[in-house]
């Protein structure tokens, strides 16, 4: 029954809303968690949400935005206003610690720290990635750019097992 | 004495050349992504056929955001769906390499190549600019376009340096796209003006970069660049080849049909 006298939200409701909002592509983790809400901000009955898209492409942001509104206005906040931001872009540094651990316990390797610099990199090896399901590290990439474009495709030469990373970006 | 008119020297000025760089930026990167998206389901492996994919997705993503930005500098109430679908041969800006045709496989990936060296290298440019919304898009644009250098790079090396069936097809492809890089070094009135918005790219600083980058991967593949010759130009001022009008044709066609569908 949460704001249904008012309407009025606090910050933390908000927060909590959104915390329920995952990633269509991957449903373990939520658009905070990911890094995607970069701002909220409430005054009176307006709720005002700054986003950042992972990818240019992404197909997931207009699902995403969709989300949000519908999650918010389940809860009878409908005065909410979305803006898209491209600055700073975003990163998987963002990912903190305990969503890389649902992104492993999910299958999927977290992220390991994004590249500086390193304007013009080609036949760059990589550090291997470490395979959800066993922990090995005797991993081969297979391609870098798999399912979704967040992700990258690995095989795992210890437990057969292929995976997806979540690539640094 | 007269002095003899020469061709393409007298501009007559561009009236919103922040508008004219953006289409540019924009043109080339949905042209380019379109014609990557042809290979969907067609792909020469699984894995490549998503790579391909997630690059085309990238650069029509980036296309987007771009052409959007350029409906809004324009201030006459176009998007980027209007921009994209509602423009005509002429009034697409891009450099005429983005708009061949996508041949086989190792013409793509050497195209693929060529535009992302230069790519990287104009972002990072563009990335430093003022212009704080341009600045923005530019610099998540070259995160995605590493991983894309990274993967077209790696394709050169393959083919180039791999089988004589591979090695001839990607040097073919190479000796056929080569005329068509010096357009994306040019350098005109529209460049010159949005150094006011605060868009400075040293076109031959650039220029000399790439050179470096292509000269040491075609080495490596065991490719011969080819001399330097007559180079095409006219994208940037809406002279193009054949091509883009038919593939214009089949990309805008679901939209001029049926236009403000909703699905
Ligand atoms: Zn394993």
């Amino acid at each position: 029954m949460r704001g249904e006298e008012s309407g009025v939200p606090t910050r933390e409701q908000v927060l909590e809303i959104l915390e329920q909002v995952k990633d269509p592509e991957i449903p373990v983790v939520s658009v905070v968690e990911l890094g995607i809400v970069r701002r909220v901000a409430v005054a009176g009955t307006q709720v005002a949400i700054t986003i950042t898209p992972t990818y240019s492409g992404c197909p997931a942001m207009r699902e995403i935005e969709q989300d949000i509104r519908a999650a918010l206005s389940a809860e009878g906040f409908d005065d909410v206003i979305l803006e898209t931001v491209h600055s700073p872009a975003w990163t998987t540094d963002w990912i903190g610690a305990e969503a890389r651990e649902k992104l492993r316990a999910y299958g999927i390797a977290p992220p390991g720290p994004a590249e500086q610099g390193g304007l013009v990199t080609i036949a760059r090896r990589r550090a291997a990635a470490v395979c959800p399901r066993c922990g090995s590290s005797n991993t081969s990439l297979q391609s870098e750019f798999g399912s979704t474009a967040c992700k990258a495709i690995h095989v795992c030469n210890a437990c057969r097992e292929p995976f997806d990373e979540f690539k640094a970006f | 004495m007269s002095v003899p008119p020469v061709a393409g020297a007298r501009e007559t000025p561009v009236a919103n050349p922040l508008f004219e760089y953006l289409l540019r930026l924009g043109d080339d990167r949905l042209v380019l992504g379109h014609r990557m998206s042809e290979w969907c389901g067609h792909g020469p492996i699984l894995e490549e056929d998503i790579a391909m994919a997630n690059i085309a997705l990238d650069l029509v993503g980036q296309g987007s955001s771009l052409l959007q930005l350029a409906g809004v500098t324009e201030g006459a109430g176009r998007d980027e769906d209007a921009l994209a679908y509602f423009r005509g041969e002429p009034e697409f800006r891009n450099a005429q390499l983005v708009e061949l045709p996508k041949g086989d496989f190792a013409f793509t990936m050497v195209r693929q190549f060529l535009f992302d060296a230069y790519s990287v290298l104009q972002l990072d440019a563009l990335q430093k600019s003022t212009f704080a919304p341009l600045a923005g898009l530019a610099s998540k644009a070259l995160k995605e376009d590493s991983y894309h250098l990274r993967h077209s790079s790696d394709w050169v090396l393959r083919l180039g340096d791999g089988t004589a069936e591979s090695h001839a097809r990607a040097q073919a492809a190479l000796d056929e796209l080569w005329r068509f890089t010096g357009e994306l070094f040019e350098s005109d009135a529209v460049d010159e003006a949005v150094r006011d918005n605060g868009i400075v790219v040293d076109q031959a600083a650039i220029q000399s970069r790439w050179q470096q980058v292509v000269a040491d991967v075609t080495r490596r593949a065991t490719l011969t660049l080819p001399p330097a010759g007559a180079s095409a130009s006219g994208g940037r001022r809406g002279r193009h080849t054949e091509f883009l009008g038919h593939m214009l044709a089949e990309m805008q066609i679901v939209a001029r049909s049926h236009p403000g569908a909703k699905w």
